[in-house]
């Protein structure tokens, strides 16, 4: 595999008894470059992202993540070496706090077992005795900190940061998910359709909010997307995906304009 | 109704929740004063301390990771067995004594400490805890249910035919008949407890309350209390955010079981005999109501359920109404002859009016109103192929 890829996948496919819902896909993401997939409804764009989190094992190929195999490698584990995510629809914890959802997203980063749990010291106990297990005290306050800094960097006002998900707008529920992904620390972040049920200025900010993730955080960013706007404006490049199968790949506007990918939209013309 | 409680929730003022719990704790501790040393009220508050230890252990399974367990006698039983194996003279031909008490000190057979019966208690219950849980890990919902509550079957088909069970001249049970005199609690060199003064099995009882509770707050609010929520609200999400399912569920199975295995070395001990008849399925199902009376997943709640089915089941029922239907209606039964359909009953009158327990959880009480169901409805639409 070539040196500048963060992640490559190699011939990749999925059978779901007899549906192949994805089928021989070969794909590379450039490191710290904003890549998009798109493709009509059932594409499989999901279903691949399923597969390079770990949530799916390929029913064939092998994929790679920053020299490193993780064809076979759990979800926990691969968000531990760097990849993260949003989903599609809103998975938050909806019973947790926003706080407490981006904590639960640095499980990872963090290391408190039981132990760690039960010998905690109580919260008057100042921090900076040399008890022992003080790290996991320490963590545990650190953690709600870093939390609460996500959060406001992806646009929480501070009155929401306490405030249960079930309780969020549907926009903010969205932010708060970027910020549960971003608190793993991740090389590669994966966003799945981020902008479904965002209005036109909403869409805007998150483009501009992807560039800025890309410049500060220098993170790698993958994107699926039906927003054709928001796809053309900040992708690098754009791989179309029709049943299943890679049908084209390449900078926006040429993708645009390849007849098989207007076809996969809008159907055959005359 | 609900908003009502709400209000009144938010209008106790914050310094009754800590300095709550220490009046709370005072009042336990002297509560025995108050009554004789062995009368049934000192026997009942005594099992209810066991009890609220049991429903607390299966709390955490149940209520913090969601994971319906129908099989917590197991750890009753095993529990109780450590105490049989380690602390009685069922192995008579073996001769080991560690810090035993005076009395224990000079009889035949195997005798510890209860300390360290206890702690061996945790430890294998703990380790059949995840044993259970292994084979449910790839289940959800009601089908962990289901495997419990076999590996529960097993654990009584194991203590009923276990005195077949022989490894050379020891065997594993003593089946119906039981493991009798065993060691009372006791400190080593002095004189063991006694069925004549129940005060000191209280306070015992009480620390491991003490102990348990202690247990269940700090993981509670921990990064392992956390992840469980998460697997429980959503496995699926719970898992791309980089938390290991196996290691978190099985961490909530051992946990639970280890507490109820301190408990059923409490309870080995106090009933003095250890029988395959003690281990039934019906004991899951008391303990699990105690959880869902109090309130799944609410600590002080199951405190309240354990105390509550308790007093009905050991004071009310047979001490105060048994002989109702007689009174009443000239009717030829007692209440104890239908204590479980008096418990059944009690479960679907909550399950109407209050299902999310007598003190509810936050949480799972925003889980009932928003249908937020252990994640089970989400889940099924995107299984995962990693356990």
């Amino acid at each position: 595999m070539s040196d500048d890829a963060l992640l490559e996948a190699a011939a990749v496919s999925k059978v779901f008894g007899g549906l192949v819902a994805v089928s021989d896909v070969t794909f590379d993401i450039p490191r710290r470059s904003i890549v998009s997939i798109i493709g009509p409804n059932g594409a499989g764009k999901t279903t691949f992202f399923n597969m390079l989190t770990g949530l799916y094992k390929p029913s064939a190929g092998r994929i790679w993540f920053d020299g490193r195999d993780i064809t076979r490698t759990r979800p926990d584990q691969i968000t531990h070496l760097g990849i993260s995510r949003t989903f599609q629809n809103i998975r938050l914890w909806a019973t947790m706090t926003a706080t407490e959802n981006v904590m639960v997203g640095q499980h990872t980063r963090m290391r408190a077992g039981l132990p760690g749990a039960l010998l905690r010291p109580p919260r008057f106990v100042p921090l900076s005795l040399p008890l022992p297990l003080r790290r996991v005290n320490v963590e545990e306050e650190d953690a709600r900190a870093k939390a609460r800094e996500t959060l406001e960097y992806v646009g929480l006002r501070a009155g929401q940061l306490d405030q249960l998900a079930v309780n969020l707008s549907y926009g903010d529920q969205r932010r708060v998910e970027i910020a549960r992904a971003l608190a793993s620390d991740p090389k590669l972040l994966l966003l799945d359709e981020p902008t479904a049920g965002m209005n036109p200025q909403e869409s805007d900010n998150l483009k501009t909010f992807m560039q800025r993730l890309r410049d500060e955080r220098d993170l790698t960013i993958l994107l699926i997307e039906h927003d054709m706007k928001v796809v053309m404006g900040v992708s690098e490049r754009v791989t179309v995906f029709d049943h299943g199968e890679k049908i084209a790949e390449g900078e926006p506007a040429a993708v645009r304009a390849d007849p098989r990918v207007v076809e996969a939209y809008l159907g055959k013309q005359g | 109704m609900r908003a009502q409680v709400r209000a009144w929730r938010a209008a106790v003022p914050p310094w009754v929740g800590r300095v709550g719990p220490a009046v709370l704790l005072a009042l336990a501790i002297v509560f025995p004063f108050f009554f004789g040393v062995a009368d049934d009220t000192m026997n009942t508050a005594t099992l209810a301390m066991a009890y609220i230890v049991m429903a607390l252990g299966l709390n955490i399974v149940v209520g913090f990771a969601g994971l319906l367990d129908l099989g917590y006698l197991a750890f009753y039983a095993i529990g109780s067995y450590c105490v049989g194996w380690f602390g009685s003279g069922f192995y008579a031909d073996a001769n080991i004594h560690v810090l035993a008490t005076k009395f224990a000190g000079t009889l035949p057979g195997i005798h510890f400490w209860w300390v360290i019966i206890a702690l061996i208690a945790i430890v294998f219950c703990a380790i059949a805890g995840v044993i259970i849980g292994l084979p449910t890990l790839r289940l959800r919902g009601d089908y962990i249910a289901i495997v419990t509550l076999g590996f529960g079957e097993i654990i009584r088909v194991f203590a009923l035919n276990g005195d077949t069970l022989k490894i050379g001249d020891y065997a594993l049970t003593n089946g119906r008949q039981g493991i009798s005199a065993v060691d009372a609690i006791g400190f080593p060199g002095a004189t063991p407890f006694s069925q004549l003064n129940l005060r000191p099995w209280y306070w015992v009882a009480l620390g491991m309350v003490v102990i348990t509770l202690f247990v269940n707050f700090r993981v509670r609010d921990s990064r392992l209390g956390r992840a469980w929520i998460a697997v429980r609200e959503d496995e699926v999400a719970a898992a791309a955010m980089g938390v290991p399912l196996v290691r978190t569920k099985l961490l909530a199975y051992a946990l639970g079981a280890g507490l109820g295995g301190m408990s059923g070395a409490f309870l080995g001990s106090y009933l003095t005999n250890i029988t395959s008849d003690s281990f039934l399925f019906s004991f899951s199902i008391y303990v699990l109501a105690m959880v869902i009376l109090g309130g799944l997943g609410s600590i002080w709640g199951v405190v309240v359920g354990a105390i509550a089915l308790t007093y009905i089941n050991y004071e009310l029922l047979p001490n105060q109404l048994n002989n109702l239907p007689h009174q009443l209606f000239d009717l030829d039964f007692q209440l104890t002859d239908v204590q479980f359909a008096i418990f059944g009953g009690l479960l679907v009158i909550m399950m109407v009016l209050r299902p999310e327990g007598l003190l509810p959880e936050r949480r799972r009480q925003l889980e009932l109103e928003h249908g937020i169901g252990a994640g089970d409805a989400i889940a099924h639409e995107m299984e995962m192929e990693h356990p």
